[in-house]
């Protein structure tokens, strides 16, 4: 197996992510301090740490909604972490507690940097990439939270845009070959069919069912299967 | 406040529990070569949708086609030359931010 990279080439590697999750972090804080109070969104962003599935509660209980439904709108965002913990799994290491440890380290920019095109994946740059995220999420959350009223729309500035051009800068380094390119086209047009109807979460879930076009590779000894 | 310290609990545990257990099925073991066809895949595919998503999706309920698409339309220009990510990252949040000046 291929040497993992050390922890701080992955949080270099993290580090053009920490402004735009500050400000994601900021824009939570901001708009969850009606709602939550002051010290619960920032609890949430330290204990649950997945942006995705915190927006998606905070949308149901902004509305009125319950913790029923409220949980359910943010696990149905977390549906991604299994097909992609499957793909990172054999590359953590020690026993099953520190792998359910390392795990916490599973978020989108990481995994993505994460991946060396081969299927396999490099365990330095997804710890360390998180790293500075982290730090970013839970400040922002904090300085949203308080600073809020002051900081005026966190929109303004178009930072939000900020995450699709890094996937997209991602996704020029990863798309290249056929098969990484027929995935890509695959994920993209699964997600574009979706989005207008399905719930949150569901686009991005289902669009890495795409991956599966690796089975028609064909592999000596093996059954050649069409996706 | 109960409502949401549940919301909270429920969603630690869960965002955890998820994570872990994709990890934890197929152990250490080396995946064999079709296994790693299939997850060498799921970046580009992933990668894709999410761009879609976080450029089209009107906040979790339907599509839309705004600022945002401006300046995803600037980051891929960017990409084309040769622009380092940092760069491509600021070009996008610009014309995002400019077209919503403006509009």
């Amino acid at each position: 197996m291929q040497k993992s990279s050390d922890i701080r080439t992955g949080v270099r590697a993290g580090l053009p992510l920490a402004l735009p999750t500050l400000v994601g972090g900021v824009t939570f804080g901001v708009l969850a301090q009606p709602v939550m109070g002051s010290v619960a969104p920032v609890v949430m962003s330290l204990i649950v740490f997945s942006g995705a599935a915190q927006f998606a509660a905070l949308t149901v209980l902004a509305a009125g909604g319950g913790p029923i439904a409220a949980i359910a709108a943010g696990m149905m965002m977390n549906g991604r972490w299994l097909p992609m913990g499957l793909a990172v799994g054999p590359f953590l290491t020690g026993g099953p507690r520190a792998r359910a440890l390392q795990s916490l380290a599973l978020v989108d920019a990481s995994f993505a940097l994460s991946s060396r095109g081969d299927g396999t994946y490099d365990r330095g740059i997804l710890i360390g990439a998180t790293l500075p995220q982290a730090v970013a999420w839970v400040s922002g959350t904090a300085l949203g939270v308080v600073a809020g009223p002051v900081l005026g729309d966190p929109m303004a500035l178009g930072l939000d845009a900020m995450f699709p051009a890094f996937f997209a800068v991602l996704l020029a380094a990863e798309a290249r070959g056929r098969l990484p390119r027929n995935a890509a086209i695959g994920g993209a047009l699964i997600a574009l069919a979706l989005t207008p109807f399905a719930p949150p979460g569901v686009p991005v879930l289902a669009a890495v069912a795409a991956a599966l076009i690796g089975l028609s590779r064909p592999v000596p000894r093996a059954q050649p299967v069409t996706a | 406040m109960t409502a949401v310290w549940i919301t909270i609990a429920a969603l630690a545990v869960g965002t955890f529990a998820t994570k872990a257990a994709g990890t934890l099925v197929l152990g250490t073991r080396e995946p064999n070569e079709r296994a790693l066809s299939v997850t060498a895949l799921v970046a580009p595919a992933l990668l894709a949708a999410l761009v879609v998503y976080e450029t089209l999706s009107d906040h979790g309920e339907g599509i839309t086609l705004d600022a945002r698409s401006a300046g995803l339309a600037a980051a891929v220009l960017a990409i084309a030359a040769r622009i380092p990510m940092l760069g491509v990252m600021l070009i996008a949040a610009g014309v995002t931010a400019g077209v919503r000046a403006f509009s």
